[in-house]
């Protein structure tokens, strides 16, 4: 199915207007013999907030750990900034990934380190700064995401939204150029979640960092998303891209308005 | 309680009249009853009167649903149901009850699943092989660059896989001293040769026994614990984290546990063969045999290369049971069972290469006359 092109315009705002940081062409995702996406195209722009849409099970997840290397990619190509990740190796990978930071859905932060020492880690392996040096950043990265009071503290005493600021904190260690960030929102309350949501536009707006967002959750795609894709299982593709509240009123595809408008797709009588 | 009266009206239709409530509990009999009355009447139209029915859950309802789709469509008809009940009722199409979309999981004959398990297996030793070589590059790396290894990440797995494993190692160890010495002991006093006793301690623990049952103790307790610490990292993700951070998962998680029961495995070792000889010592007690003469006798027959014979076996065993424990630990795949299954995976397949590197060791020893 060829993407709905009706709302596929881009913002007006300058920032949106960068070149393509991320190109993805001609990419086949899946597990083992499964495939999920196939011959999937397109472009991240340098400065944006990206969302990757779609239902459970579409694929969204799958694709972004195909984008980030950690998937054995078969065929097609993602270019970071140039690069391809799924040709890189060694130290030309160890590169691309200095460019980028993954907040995962769990958060992900090592359970035995406290906050400053999961923040730290990056900067630890990778420069070589004083200890005091690094703490000051990892200080100062904590303060960002509204956590500077919380450094002493493992990620098991504090809540589920604060372990995915400091997620955020980790990922942002080392200053990335994109931000990859794995369903945010899930099992958040509505308020924790709004938010995360304004904390990813600050970000964006004052770090001048991209963000790819993988998502479903619909108040936080309009929250903050520049543009996004959406993902269909039965089309193994991207079944429109552009600007979420465009889609929303134009599209033309059936599946594409049931998502955003939340109706369910058999309604029993 | 359901009941069901089958009857044929004078007009050729078979009535089948539901009574009392339909729900999980009660509806098996009646179940099988209405369909053996609908296969009992081929061409014949068939009613089921639901006037007596006083409650209908969703078992009830599958119960109607699923005599109705017996037939064609119009040719069962459920009469007099209640409305509360029809409402639920109309929820589904009997003769188009959803089905998955998904083709059901491919099964494979006999043959094509032996091979899918002897590809498995390959796998499994290729992986094995790609551990054992990037865990040996970790290795030399951390030989070469003491730096870049987490040190305070080595002292406290030490803690961990030496000092609390202290207890344990002293209690397993005293009594294996102590059942040796009483179990040889009464078969050797027939012969006066209770002093013998001694000298079969001795070896048997230092080259043999110490090092085994440490290595055994500590599979089960260390190799087990990598696992299942690094699988729930796996499924937390945390090691996908560590990725895409860039920085190596052998290196940081395996190789301070491989240097950890490097240190700790040799050291308790060593404090199993001293705890095993008191324990046979003591015993030997009874038996009316100084401790004097025992360390004697012990002295006598255990040489330099007896001990190194064990002692050098402990380094190889110690990097078994951690490499083995971390490897499953990588390997653990999501689920409620996986981490459970990686500990299991890394306590079996550790012991199994204990002994059988033991046994490799055996035939080195008696080749080079150790």
């Amino acid at each position: 199915m060829a993407p709905d092109a009706s709302a596929a315009e881009p913002p007006a705002a300058a920032r949106q207007a960068g070149d393509a940081i991320i190109r993805v062409r001609d990419l086949t995702v899946g597990y083992g013999d499964l495939v999920l996406l196939e011959h999937v195209g397109f472009d991240v722009r340098r400065g944006e907030i990206f969302v990757i849409l779609g239902g459970s099970g579409s694929g969204k997840s799958t694709l972004l750990k195909h984008m980030i290397g950690l998937n054995e990619t078969t065929a097609g190509s993602v270019l970071i900034d140039g690069e391809d990740i799924v040709t890189a190796s060694g130290d030309e990978r160890r590169a691309i990934l200095r460019k980028i930071g993954v907040m995962y859905q769990s958060g992900a932060l090592f359970g035995s380190m406290t906050l400053m020492e999961n923040v730290r880690l990056p900067l630890e392996e990778y420069t070589d700064l004083e200890s005091g040096e690094i703490e000051l950043i990892a200080r100062m990265k904590l303060s960002l995401v509204g956590l500077a009071l919380f450094t002493g503290h493992l990620p098991a005493e504090i809540s589920g939204g604060m372990q995915k600021r400091a997620a955020i904190a980790r990922a942002m260690a080392l200053d990335p150029m994109i931000l990859f960030l794995d369903e945010p929102s899930a099992g958040l309350d509505p308020i924790t979640s709004a938010e995360l949501d304004a904390l990813i536009k600050r970000l964006s707006r004052n770090l001048g960092v991209t963000f790819v967002v993988v998502t479903h959750e619909l108040p936080s795609v309009f929250a903050i998303a520049d543009r996004v894709i959406m993902l269909d299982r039965r089309a193994k593709g991207i079944v429109a891209e552009g600007d979420p509240r465009r889609l929303r009123d134009e599209s033309q595809d059936r599946w594409v308005r049931q998502f955003f408008n939340r109706e369910p797709e058999a309604v029993a009588t | 309680m359901a009941a069901l009266a089958i009857s044929d009206t004078p007009d050729g239709r078979r009535m089948l009249a539901l009574s009392g409530r339909l729900d999980a509990n009660s509806i098996r009999r009646v179940w099988a009853e209405g369909r053996a009355a609908i296969a009992a009447a081929p061409g014949q139209r068939v009613v089921v009167d639901a006037a007596k029915v006083d409650y209908c859950d969703g078992a009830g309802i599958a119960l109607l649903v699923d005599l109705i789709a017996q037939r064609k469509a119009g040719e069962v008809q459920v009469a007099n149901l209640a409305p509360a009940f029809e409402t639920l009722l109309q929820q589904f199409d009997p003769h188009e009850v959803e089905q998955d979309q998904d083709p059901p999981p491919r099964r494979h004959g006999t043959v094509a699943e032996v091979g899918v398990i002897a590809a498995g297996m390959g796998q499994d030793l290729r992986d094995q092989i790609v551990f054992v070589g990037e865990t040996t590059s970790a290795l030399f790396y951390a030989l070469l660059h003491p730096a870049s290894v987490r040190w305070k990440d080595v002292w406290r797995i030490c803690e961990r896989v030496g000092a609390d494993a202290l207890p344990i190692v002293a209690l397993i160890s005293f009594l294996l001293g102590v059942i040796l010495a009483f179990q040889s002991a009464i078969p050797m006093r027939r012969f006066g040769a209770e002093i013998f006793v001694a000298d079969l301690i001795g070896l048997a623990m230092l080259r043999e026994l110490g090092p085994l049952m440490t290595a055994i103790l500590l599979a089960g307790r260390s190799g087990a614990a990598f696992a299942a610490e690094i699988g729930t990292m796996t499924v937390n993700q945390e090691v996908d984290a560590l990725t895409t951070m860039g920085l190596d998962p052998v290196r940081f998680l395996v190789t301070p546990r491989i240097i950890a029961a490097l240190l700790m495995t040799p050291l308790l070792t060593l404090f199993a063969d001293l705890i095993s000889l008191a324990g046979g010592a003591i015993t030997l007690q009874s038996f009316s045999i100084p401790y004097v003469t025992f360390v004697h006798e012990v002295e006598g027959i255990v040489d330099y290369s007896d001990f190194m014979a064990g002692f050098v076996k402990s380094f190889v065993f110690a990097v078994l049971i951690a490499g083995i424990g971390c490897l499953r630990g990588l390997q653990t795949s999501a689920g409620a069972s996986a981490v459970g299954d990686a500990a299991t995976r890394a306590v079996v397949s550790g012991i199994v290469l204990l002994v059988a590197v033991d046994g490799i060791f055996a035939v080195i020893y008696f080749l080079l006359d150790i």
